[in-house]
């Protein structure tokens, strides 16, 4: 019998190994491989993203001009399985054919994020209320509100942006994987600069879900859920009204209107024509316009105050005569000798017909061309063996101070650098050192290889009321009512010019208005001051500009007109910028000058399409 | 005779307790599986009410054999055999065919399974006729008959189309083992059930390969021996046999869905949303526990369904996602323990009867528990058989109660068969 109770422990053996395999088992199903705690929480949690309302957008003076519209997309939970679901009467709830039906659901399987996809987007009003009401037979299925963008005024389109659905690059750049797909985010102007405090933050329920897809009670008693916290305020420095009004004088006209506020960088307009209507871009109307406004030849989408690039012609005068005086080469008693412009050898640069030998004053306000041809010569005078680098990168140097030759960094992005060649570019053309100023004599004149933006333009007219600095330019001044915009915005940077030099070239500018080329464009009771240029276009008529600040006293609008393809300075961009200066300083009064409001809003200087 | 005491006395304490751990366990998992409110409401429509009449019911007929004089057991063995075969004949002509199988009888709103009242009879048979004095195991007509008797239900319930519960009666072998029989019996069906996996894995060609070319490994050790060639042949001859009826015992005899969990099992065959769907929630239920749980009540997987026939074949799934590995280690251990305590009881016993009962019980529970639990983490094939005490439904707890208090009946009562010591 002994050699059977040796069986008994065979027995005994088996129990004990039989339960070790299964506590093995177990252990690594339990413990050490986690997939199956991941695939549970797939299956029976589901979440449900509460969207925050979007931050509302107002203008300087409170009045609301970005506000909020829903946006209702049908949700649907995985896993879903068709095996015992209702599909003809999921189809006829949605309107759907079978097929629609399999390639929205296909779509959606390929896009599923944490369990969940958009199953139809954006539904419309009479479908959405339909679906509601019909939607509980369908467990898997539920409808998530986004906030759409509405525009009451029909302004300022380039400077807001837009907000639409995030692509698959924006959703790989994202580091904290904030967005899911089909979500929407802003993609130009303040909505996408100020993306962060404008979206909020979203809110998520967990729910735990049956295998029918059924809701069975919260995820954890809720304590994982979280609340949508509603996106901040922003106060955009913008004057909706000087915006409209700025866009209304620039109708069937291609250009840009630039205002700042001289005291702190504000921008007060900008204005880029041809513009179009915000509401085209909300989530409702997208894609329905956008390829006819991104095919349009006149580039309505192209924000030109930021990107278009012009040479800054007569205007540049303004900075040549400052440069000069801080020098010490010119004094507002130093003429010079035009006689229809500048002679040296077989260079000739034209200038027209006013007094032959004009002082400083006199040229600014004649806008005589020879003047700064010597003033740039005595600038660039190498005395004590100074290479022409040296001295080119002095007046360089300026030109930089002043924001020009690169990006002011303002918060609205597309912002182009215009153009301010460095010395190594001259010495690539001509040889190192192997140049004088008579090879770059039409950057004296604002031409040559200089380019300025209709921003940087402003922010120079902004500097000359300022008689010095400048804030850079933004458009955005608080966020939710308190100080919270970048620091950079805040910082005041110097030409390192003085006063005194400045008030020189104030006064000529004052006096471009009362007896110069601004003369037709005088505001009564208002003090401007202001510069005219017109720029030559190779490629067809001459670009009119305008720079202008006022009142001279205490200057509270700084502005820059640039209307293409229309001739003198003058005549277009003047009378634009004098309206505009008008308006914003008297807003409550009706224009003076109705003719000349008539004349500035039926103008059709659109390019004539030849094709 | 002693006629000291009710039979109470020596009545063992720890497989008792154990018994009681089980059930409790069982019954709070049936509550959780049925969706239980957080507070207690006794509700006899739910399925841990009903649980409730089932453990009650076990405990009235488990306590009444206390009552009854063992030889009871002893003189009518054969009569509880034939009523249970009975039983399993008359539920083939007048039982209700539910999942497949012609298994229950429904009496009012309950359902009885006959399969599970046989396991009962033909332990007790079995016991009734290893236990005579002159039988041996070791003798081939024996081997027969005993065989014989376990084969008759198992047969019957396969015809009622519940290969699941038939297969519990080869466990007893095991039992027929520690009685006598030769290993040599269970290392052939150990090797039998290899060689069947294999075929159904790899078709019989490629296992003919396989079985020759270790023949051949083992001719070149020993060819030197005498008569070597003529076993390698005839195990040649025999595993080619087998090879071939297995599979054409598998293609003929499991229906299709029986072939596809073997298939699923064996990881022959990825089906997630059809028969491997149990199986494959199954897991992610108790995989998803991790070492503490979800909690009692807490049980995603568990409150939304997600495991078909949780509550029954299914149960140690809700263990293992609401008390995690602790749990199952826990719930494991106390079987372990349990069935450990058996086959000291099993070995302390003078008669042979009582030891040949004690280990036919020890083989049937051990076997529920292996493949059960080996099923819920896809171990073991889906056989669709319970957990004993914990699984819910009446037949089973009624059956497996009586099991093992009729063994702690026998035990409790070994002195006072002092005089009818056979060996």
């Amino acid at each position: 019998m002994s050699s059977n109770s040796n069986k008994g422990i065979v027995i005994r053996a088996s129990i004990v190994i039989i339960s070790l395999i299964l506590l093995v088992k177990l252990f690594f199903l339990q413990v050490v491989n986690d997939k199956y705690a991941e695939e549970a929480r797939r299956i029976s949690r589901r979440i449900v993203t509460l969207y925050p309302d979007r931050g509302l957008i107002e203008d300087r003076n409170g009045k609301i001009i970005v506000f909020n519209d829903a946006a209702f997309d049908l949700m649907i939970n995985f896993p879903f399985r068709t095996k015992n679901f209702d599909v003809q009467g999921f189809c006829a709830l949605t309107e759907l054919s079978r097929e629609e039906f399999e390639a929205k659901l296909a779509e959606a399987r390929a896009n599923t994020y944490r369990g969940r996809a958009i199953f139809m987007k954006n539904l419309e009003p009479r479908l959405f209320a339909r679906i509601q009401e019909g939607l509980h037979e369908f467990s898997h299925f539920n409808i998530e509100t986004r906030t759409d963008r509405r525009y009451d005024y029909n302004a300022g389109g380039h400077v807001l942006g837009y907000v639409a659905e995030i692509s698959r690059s924006e959703l790989e750049k994202t580091e904290d994987g904030y967005y899911d797909i089909g979500e929407y985010v802003g993609k130009s102007g303040i909505e996408q600069f100020y993306e962060e405090p404008l979206r909020g933050v979203k809110g998520f329920e967990y729910h735990t879900v049956d295998h029918l897809g059924r809701i069975v009670d919260d995820y954890k008693d809720g304590v994982e859920n979280t609340k949508a916290v509603n996106g901040k305020r922003l106060t955009s420095s913008l004057d909706i009204e000087l915006q409209r009004y700025g866009e209304e004088l620039m109708q069937n006209k291609i250009g840009s209107i630039v205002a700042i506020e001289p005291s702190s960088g504000e921008i007060l307009a900008m204005v880029s024509s041809p513009a179009y209507d915000p509401n085209m871009f909300s989530i409702k109307n997208l894609g329905k316009y956008y390829r006819e406004l991104a095919r349009d030849k006149s580039k309505p989408l192209l924000n030109r105050a930021v990107a278009a690039q012009y040479p800054p012609g007569s205007v540049f005068k303004l900075i040549m005569a400052l440069i000069g005086l801080e020098e010490g080469v010119i004094t507002t008693s130093t003429q010079f000798s035009c006689s229809n412009g500048f002679r040296v050898g077989s260079l000739h640069v034209g200038c027209h017909a006013h007094a032959p030998r004009p002082d400083l004053k006199y040229s600014l306000i004649t806008s005589c061309n020879a003047y700064y041809c010597n003033t740039l010569r005595e600038i660039l005078h190498q005395g004590n063996g100074e290479t022409i680098e040296e001295s080119y990168n002095n007046w360089r140097n300026y030109l930089l101070r002043f924001g020009l030759g690169s990006t002011l960094g303002l918060d609205v992005n597309q912002e182009k650098g215009g153009n301010v060649p460095s010395a190594e570019y001259y010495h690539r053309i001509h040889g190192h050192n192997r140049w004088n100023y008579l090879r770059i004599i039409s950057l004296s004149i604002g031409q040559g290889e200089l380019l300025f933006t209709p921003l940087q333009m402003a922010n120079v007219a902004a500097i000359i009321a300022n008689k010095g600095y400048y804030y850079v330019p933004h458009v955005v001044k608080a966020i939710d009512g308190k100080p919270g915009i970048p620091e950079r915005f805040l910082e005041r940077r110097e030409t390192g010019i003085s006063d005194y030099n400045f008030n020189i070239v104030r006064d000529a500018m004052r006096e471009v208005y009362e007896r110069g080329t601004a003369a037709g464009s005088q505001i009564k009771g208002i003090t401007s001051c202001g510069k005219t240029g017109t720029v030559q276009n190779p490629h067809g008529e001459n670009h009119s500009m305008f720079i202008a600040f006022a009142p001279k006293e205490e200057p509270k609008i700084a502005i820059a007109v640039v209307v293409e393809n229309s001739g003198y300075g003058s005549t277009w961009a003047a009378p634009i910028a004098s309206l505009m200066m008008e308006k914003y300083l008297m807003p409550d009064s009706t224009t003076q000058r109705p003719d000349l409001y008539e004349r500035m809003i039926k103008g059709n200087l659109m390019p004539v399409d030849n094709e | 005779m002693n006629e000291r005491d009710n039979g109470t006395t020596y009545l063992d304490g720890w497989s008792l307790m154990i018994y009681l751990c089980l059930v409790l366990l069982g019954w709070l998992s049936i509550y959780s599986a049925s969706h239980g409110g957080d507070t207690f409401e006794l509700d006899f429509s739910t399925n841990y009410g009903k649980q409730i009449i089932w453990i009650g019911i076990s405990l009235l007929l488990g306590g009444m054999i206390f009552l009854i004089d063992t030889r009871f057991f002893d003189v009518f063995a054969y009569a509880f055999y034939a009523l249970t075969i009975a039983l399993l004949l008359l539920v083939l002509a007048f039982g209700s065919e539910i999942n497949g199988a012609r298994a229950w009888f429904e009496i009012g709103g309950f359902r009885l399974q006959p399969a599970e009242f046989a396991k009962f009879g033909t332990a007790l048979a079995l016991a009734k006729y290893l236990g005579d004095i002159d039988s041996n195991i070791r003798e081939f007509r024996q081997q027969v008959v005993a065989f014989i008797l376990l084969g008759i239900p198992a047969v019957l319930i396969v015809v009622q189309g519940d290969a699941g519960s038939a297969l519990v009666y080869a466990s007893l072998t095991l039992m027929f083992y520690r009685e006598g029989m030769s290993g040599l019996f269970l290392i052939l069906g150990i090797g039998f059930i290899i060689l069947f996996i294999l075929t159904i894995a790899y078709g019989t060609q490629s296992v003919m390969i396989g079985v020759l070319v270790v023949c051949l490994i083992i001719l070149a050790f020993t060819y030197t021996r005498k008569g070597i060639i003529r076993y390698l042949v005839g195990a040649l001859v025999v595993c080619f046999a087998l090879s071939v009826s297995v599979q054409a015992a598998f293609e003929k005899v499991l229906k299709p869905h029986q072939q596809i969990r073997l298939e699923v099992m064996l990881g022959l065959k990825e089906d997630p949303q059809g028969v491997g769907y149990n199986v494959t929630q199954s897991k992610i239920a108790i995989g998803s526990g991790g070492f503490f749980g979800k909690g009692f009540l807490n049980g995603t997987q568990t409150k939304g369904d997600f495991v078909p026939e949780q509550h029954t074949d299914f149960i140690f799934s809700t263990v293992g996602e609401e008390f995690g590995w602790v749990g199952s280690f826990v719930v494991i251990v106390l079987f372990a323990s349990l069935f450990l305590r058996i086959s000291f009881l099993a070995e302390r016993q003078r008669s042979k009867f009582n030891r040949v009962y004690a280990y036919s019980v020890l083989c049937i529970l051990l076997f529920h528990f292996a493949i059960n639990i080996g099923m819920t983490v896809n171990i073991a094939p889906v056989i669709g058989i319970p957990l004993p005490f914990f699984s819910y439904g009446g037949s089973s707890m009624i059956s497996f109660t009586l099991l093992l208090f009729l063994l702690l009946r026998l035990d409790a009562n070994r002195f006072n068969e002092l005089d009818s010591v056979h060996t």
